[in-house]
Order: C-alpha cells, then sequence, then structure tokens
C-alpha cells in the first residue's frame, strides 16, 4: 500500500508526519518503507539517518546532432516544448540543461542526425533506519530536472509492504509523478491564508488525478478557521489535527524525530497510523 | 543593417524592455530603408522553459545583425553568437534612442552574457 504525504504548501510539516508515520509503522511490525520524492531538498535522512547500503545514478538521454547528417529542417525545434534546441538559419545548437530527454527530436529527425547520450541530474539511494526501509532521490546540485529522478526513485519502491512517501511541496510535474499511483493521499496543511491557498491548488491536482485524500491540520490552533471551513464546504476529511508547540519545533531543529522525543506526539499520530492499517485491512479484505 | 530592439510596445516610442527572453515585443528596424515592424514575443513571455533560446533563434532567423537589450542570459547568448548576431547590452530608453545611439556609435557589442538565466 502507498500512501503520500503531500501539501500544496511547503513548510506545513511534510516530513515530520511522514518519518514519524513510517517509524510508528515499522514499530507496530509493518514492513514500510520512508520514501524520500522531495528530490530538490531531502531532508528525511536528518531525521531517520539511515545507512545508505546502494546509490544508482539517474541519467535522462540529451540529443547529439551530428552535423553531417543533419539538413537543418527544424523539425526537432517544433517538436520541442523546452526550447532545449536552436535552429538557427545554418545550424542545430543544444542546450542539455534544457532537455527533459522526451526524446522526441531523436524521433522525428528525418535523417537519423539525433544520438542520445545520458547525462547524469541525480542519484537514487536505498538503505535502511532499523527496521524501516529507506529510499531516497538527489537531484544534482544546479539541476532543474527532478521528474526524472523521482521516476527512478519510484522505480526502486518495493512492490510489497507499507510504502510512505513524503512528497515535494506544490503541484507542479514533481508532485504529480510522486503521488499519480498512490493509494491514499496525505495532505498537511496550516490554518493560515497561504496554507489555504496552496491546499485549493492541492485538493484539485489531486482530483484531477482521481485519488482519494484526507487533511491533517497542523499547528491547528493557530490562524483562521478557513481551511476548516474549506474542508466542510469540500467534503474533505480532516483525519487529524496537530497543535502548535514549541517543544515540537524545538526537537524538529535539532534534527530529531518528535515521535521519539516529544511526550504525547506519538500518541497523536497513532491516529493516523490506525486509520492507514484500517485501510489496508480493507484493501486486503478486497 | 536589420537591429532587433526588445521593446515594452511595438513602436519606435516604446521603451526598451530590460529582458531579451521574455521581452514583450521585438521592434525590427532596417537602418537602410528606415522601415520597423514590431514582433510580438507572447510565446516568450509565457514560455515554461528557454525562453532566451527560443527568442535568439527567432530573431536570428529575421536576419538581424544586431540585437539590442537591458540584459542577455547565457543561453539567449550563446545562440545569438552562434548565429552571428552582435549582442548590445544596458541599453535604455526609446527603441528610436537606441536605434540612433547605435547608429552614432555609442554603443559596443558585449562579449559576455550579462546576467544569469532567470534574472528577472
Amino acid at each position: 500500500m502507498k500512501i503520500a504525504i503531500a501539501s500544496g504548501k511547503g513548510g506545513t510539516g511534510k516530513t515530520t508526519l511522514a518519518t514519524g508515520l513510517a517509524h510508528l509503522l515499522s514499530a507496530h511490525g509493518q514492513s514500510t518503507t520512508y520514501v524520500d520524492c522531495d528530490v530538490e531538498e531531502p531532508n528525511g535522512h536528518i531525521f531517520l539517518e539511515p545507512r545508505i547500503e546502494r546509490s544508482e545514478s539517474v541519467a535522462i538521454p540529451v540529443p547529439v546532432i551530428d552535423h553531417e547528417l543533419c539538413t537543418n529542417c527544424g523539425r526537432c525545434c517544433e517538436i520541442c516544448r523546452f526550447n532545449a534546441l536552436a535552429c538557427l538559419p545554418e545550424k542545430v545548437l543544444v542546450f542539455p540543461s534544457l532537455c527533459h530527454g522526451c526524446g522526441g527530436c531523436t524521433l522525428v529527425c528525418p535523417t537519423g542526425a539525433i544520438t542520445e547520450s545520458p547525462r547524469a541530474v541525480g542519484v537514487v539511494e536505498r538503505g535502511s533506519a532499523g527496521d524501516l526501509g529507506f529510499i531516497q532521490g538527489r537531484l544534482a546540485v544546479g539541476e532543474a530536472m527532478a521528474t526524472p529522478v523521482i521516476r527512478a526513485v519510484k522505480r526502486a519502491v518495493p512492490e510489497e509492504g507499507m510504502v510512505i512517501l513524503d512528497a515535494p511541496p506544490g503541484t507542479s510535474c514533481p508532485v504529480v509523478e510522486t503521488i499519480r499511483d498512490v493509494d491514499w493521499v496525505v495532505m498537511v496543511t496550516e490554518p493560515t491564508p497561504f496554507g489555504l491557498n496552496d491546499l485549493k491548488l492541492a485538493v484539485g491536482a489531486v482530483r484531477k488525478l482521481g485519488l482519494t485524500t484526507s487533511i491533517v491540520i497542523n499547528r491547528s490552533d493557530v490562524g483562521n478557521s478557513g481551511v476548516e471551513d474549506y474542508c466542510k464546504e469540500e467534503g474533505l476529511d480532516v483525519i487529524l489535527k496537530i497543535p502548535h508547540s514549541r517543544t515540537v519545533a524545538e526537537a524538529y531543529a535539532r534534527g530529531e524525530m518528535p515521535v521519539l522525543t516529544v511526550p504525547g506526539y506519538a500518541d497523536m499520530l497513532e491516529t493516523l497510523a490506525d486509520a492507514v492499517l484500517s485501510r489496508m485491512m480493507e484493501a486486503d479484505k478486497r | 543593417m536589420r537591429i532587433a530592439v526588445t521593446s515594452l510596445g511595438p513602436d519606435m516610442t516604446s521603451d526598451v524592455d530590460p529582458r531579451f527572453g521574455r521581452a514583450r515585443w521585438f521592434v525590427i528596424v532596417d537602418t537602410e530603408t528606415g522601415e520597423s515592424e514590431a514582433i510580438d514575443n507572447q510565446s516568450g513571455v509565457g514560455a515554461s522553459s528557454g525562453a532566451g533560446v527560443q527568442a535568439a533563434a527567432r530573431v536570428a532567423g529575421l536576419g538581424v545583425e544586431y540585437v539590442l537589450t537591458g540584459h542577455c542570459g547565457p543561453n539567449a547568448f550563446r545562440t545569438l553568437t552562434e548565429a552571428g548576431v552582435e549582442v548590445i547590452t544596458s541599453v535604455k530608453g526609446t527603441v528610436k534612442d537606441a536605434v540612433g545611439k547605435l547608429k552614432s556609435g555609442e554603443l559596443s557589442p558585449a562579449d559576455a552574457a550579462d546576467v544569469n538565466g532567470h534574472w528577472s
């Protein structure tokens, strides 16, 4: 069973919740893997302190033009949505850093002038933190193509057992790639105008993908009632409210998992763990 | 000589747009005939990536010798240079003023991009 911990807004507590939930499920004897899909800034490792056992490079295929064969027809530039190729009056230039590696240019080239060369954009690392499986993607510094790294991370995810995917913030391609095939999306938000604005966008994305979602309101006693009102209007299931706590923030700042060091925190997250386990049992019955 | 000037509007009296790839307009001026033509760059303004590359290939395809603009990033600079187009940055004022300054020899071509990509 795959569960994504997502949010519209950044900094709402995805990683705190994802690492905490993964830890609890593992402690309940569930075979669980924590997967950090926030490849631009993976930080789950700071809290879980995993031992990395394998590291694989992720590469995307970028075009290489054979200028002897190129007739300068311009079709490669027409098909490239990312402007990674420039068709000048006398030659074609390639900008590898803009290329998403879709292979479209290679397909449409009528003279076979384009071959593909791999360009490393990141790594997938696998390991374990005690009984908990650990996988993370890391986008190379200076690179912009997060999605191919996330795709590679997801290929490494085990078929069996419980999988907790820590999603990137936002609603763009990296988020879609992370959540597209999960069984349940748990959205973490905060009761502020920013939290609400980004929650609406994220709920829109999740609904478009036809996924089921539940909401966790973090720091639930700050801000205003906008998020709760919205959830009521939209019929969204608010599964957990976590009150603001300076102790939790301090633990986080020390790189600790609040679930381990802050009294009462684990009990709150148990609500979520129970919901996950009952969903899993339902799925098994079916 | 044909010149492309990045512009906030479609006229000779419009101000120079400081951006290249996402410039609102390109005003193409032919100094021999005195004619000018405005090219709408809405596709560049809204491009998800590679606006500089797209704009550079476009103006190079129009056969210009010079690009006058505020700033130019590395991808656009490389594309224009490979196409044999001279780039002049830090240009301010109206399109007409800019062309006048080039004609009177007040402007000299840049030898490198003056900003990183996505500067604005």
